[in-house]
C-alpha cells in the first residue's frame, strides 16, 4: 500500500539501533522529572515564602525559562555549560541538565497551584499544635498539595516525554534518533518516521489513559 | 561599532564584507541583520497561519465533542489524540517526509506551507480540549434554554453557547497562541529558515553564537509578548458585564 515496505524492520534492527534511544529517552524523562519537580517545588516555595528577596529571583527564573522556546533552551545549554564548567560536554549530559531546570519553572506553577489548594485552615492548625513553619511545609502542607496536583504532574511528565524528542537539536541519541538512523541505514526515512509516530502514540496515549483514570480514583475519594 | 562584535550583525553572508546600510548592498549582497529580520517575518507568519488553522480545526473539533451525536464525539476525540499524542518534531517529519511520499501530488508544496499545517493541526487538539472545556463549564441549563426555545442545536451553539464559552476560554487561547510562537522553534528541524535556523547557521558561520542566540531569543520574547499584549486587549474587550472578571 502507497509502496510502504516495512520488511527491514525486524528485533535485530529495533535492539541496536532504537532501544538504545529508546532507554536514553525514559532515563531522561525520569530524571528531568524527579529533578524538575524537587527543584520546581523549591522555587514554588519561594514564590510564596512572602519574602521579596526570595520571591523576586523565583519569578525571574520561572518566568525567564518559560518565555524562551525549549529548542533555543536546549541550544542555549549546550553552548554555556561547557563555557562554564571548562571543559566539553556531550549532547546527552547536557539534555539531562538542560530539561532538569527547564521542566523546573513548568513544575513550579502546577506545585505552586497545589500548595495553593491547600486550605489556609490547615496551615493555622499546623502552627496551633506547635509546628514549626518547616513541619508544617513537609507534614501538612506538601503531601496535600502533590495529592491534590498528582494528576496534572502526570500529564507534565507525559509531555515532557514528548518533549525530550527535541534534543534532535543537539544531536543526543534519543528515541527519535534511533529510529532516524535505522530509516538512513536502510533508506527508509519514510517507513521509519510513521513506526515512530506510532510509538510515541502508543506510549503516550496508554499513559493518558492511565492519567485519567487515576484523577477518577482520586476524585472519588476525596 | 565592533563592541561586543555587534558589527557582524552589518557585515555581510558571503564574504562578511561591512554593509553600510546595514540591510543590503548595492550589489545586493544581504547582511546577518538582514537575514535575522527576514526569520523572524518567517517566524511570525509561520505562527500566525498555524494559528488560524488551529483555531479552525480545534474549535469545530471541540465542538464536535460536546454534541449529542455519538459519531462526532468519536472523530472528535480521535483527532484531539492523534494529534496530542505524538511529538511536534514527529509530526513535522511526517508532514515533511511522509505525505509527500505517500501522496506524489504534494511534492510541490513548499516545506513552509507544510510546516504550518502540521504545527497548526498539532495545536488544534490543545485548542480542541479548551473550547471542549469551556462549552461544558457552562451550566447544563443553557443548553436545555435554547432548545426549549425553539432553536436548532446548531442555533443553540450559534447564539446561547459560543459566546459564553469563547469568553470563558481566552486566557487559556492566550497561552496557546504565545506557545504557538515557542512552538514555531522546532520548524527549523524541516529545513524552514525561520529564527532558530537563522541561530544555529548565523552562530556558526560568525563563531558568535551568543550574540546571535540572544538576538533571537530577544525576538521570540517580544513576539509573545506582543500576541500577550493583543490578546488582553481583547478578553478586556468582550468582557461581559457581571461576569468572569467583568465590572
Amino acid at each position: 500500500m502507497f509502496g510502504l515496505d516495512f520488511s527491514f524492520l525486524n528485533w535485530d534492527v529495533i535492539r541496536s539501533y532504537v532501544a538504545n534511544g529508546f532507554y536514553f529517552s525514559i532515563q531522561l524523562t525520569l530524571f528531568a522529572m524527579v529533578g524538575g519537580v524537587a527543584l520546581g517545588t523549591v522555587l514554588a516555595l519561594m514564590r510564596l515564602s512572602g519574602k521579596k528577596w526570595l520571591e523576586v529571583p523565583a519569578a525571574i527564573y520561572v518566568d525567564t525559562l518559560r518565555s524562551i522556546p525549549l529548542v533555543m533552551v536546549i541550544m542555549w545549554f549546550f553552548l554555556i555549560i561547557p563555557f562554564l564548567i571548562g571543559r566539553p560536554i556531550g549532547a546527552e549530559v547536557s539534555a539531562l541538565v538542560t530539561f532538569t531546570l527547564f521542566e523546573a519553572a513548568y513544575y513550579s506553577e502546577i506545585m505552586r497551584a497545589g500548595i495553593q489548594s491547600v486550605p489556609k485552615g490547615q496551615v493555622y492548625a499546623g502552627y496551633a499544635v506547635g509546628m514549626t513553619y518547616a513541619q508544617t511545609t513537609k507534614l501538612i502542607v506538601l503531601p496535600q498539595a502533590f495529592r491534590n496536583m498528582l494528576p496534572v504532574l502526570l500529564t507534565q511528565t507525559i509531555i515532557l516525554f514528548q518533549d525530550t524528542s527535541l534534543v534532535y537539536a543537539i544531536g543526543a541519541y534519543d528515541l527519535l534518533k534511533g529510529f532516524e538512523t535505522v530509516g538512513r541505514n536502510f533508506n527508509r526515512p519514510v517507513e521509519t518516521y510513521l513506526v515512530a509516530a506510532l510509538v510515541y502514540f502508543a506510549i503516550c496515549f496508554s499513559l493518558s489513559y492511565a492519567v485519567r483514570k487515576l484523577q477518577q480514583k482520586i476524585a472519588i475519594i476525596r | 561599532m565592533a563592541l561586543f562584535g555587534l558589527d557582524t550583525f552589518c557585515r555581510d553572508t558571503i564574504d562578511k564584507e561591512w554593509i553600510p546600510n546595514c540591510l543590503k548592498s548595492a550589489s545586493g549582497d544581504t547582511s546577518y541583520l538582514h537575514w535575522l529580520l527576514t526569520g523572524w517575518g518567517t517566524a511570525v507568519a509561520l505562527a500566525m497561519l498555524a494559528l488560524v488553522v488551529a483555531m479552525a480545526f480545534g474549535v469545530l473539533m471541540g465542538i464536535l465533542r460536546t454534541t449529542p451525536n455519538k459519531l462526532f464525539v468519536l472523530i472528535g476525540d480521535v483527532w484531539t489524540e492523534v494529534f496530542r499524542n505524538v511529538p511536534l518534531i514527529v509530526q513535522l517529519f511526517i508532514w515533511y517526509f511522509v505525505v509527500p511520499s505517500v501522496f506524489p501530488v504534494l511534492k510541490q508544496v513548499p516545506g513552509f506551507v507544510l510546516a504550518f499545517i502540521g504545527l497548526g493541526l498539532f495545536t488544534s487538539s490543545r485548542i480542541s480540549e479548551q473550547v471542549k472545556a469551556g462549552i461544558q463549564s457552562l451550566p447544563k441549563g443553557q443548553r436545555y434554554a435554547g432548545l426549549a426555545m425553539g432553536l436548532t442545536l446548531p442555533q443553540t451553539y450559534r447564539y446561547v453557547l459560543l459566546p459564553m464559552a469563547f469568553r470563558i476560554i481566552i486566557p487559556p487561547l492566550t497561552s496557546e497562541s504565545m506557545n504557538i510562537v515557542k512552538n514555531s522553534s522546532v520548524a527549523f528541524a524541516v529545513s524552514v529558515s525561520e529564527l532558530t535556523m537563522f541561530a544555529r547557521q548565523a552562530g556558526e558561520e560568525t563563531s558568535q553564537p551568543v550574540l546571535m542566540f540572544l538576538a533571537v531569543t530577544i525576538l521570540y520574547f517580544v513576539s509573545a509578548f506582543a500576541i500577550n499584549r493583543v490578546m488582553k486587549w481583547v478578553e478586556v474587550r468582550v468582557r461581559v458585564p457581571g461576569m468572569i472578571g467583568g465590572k
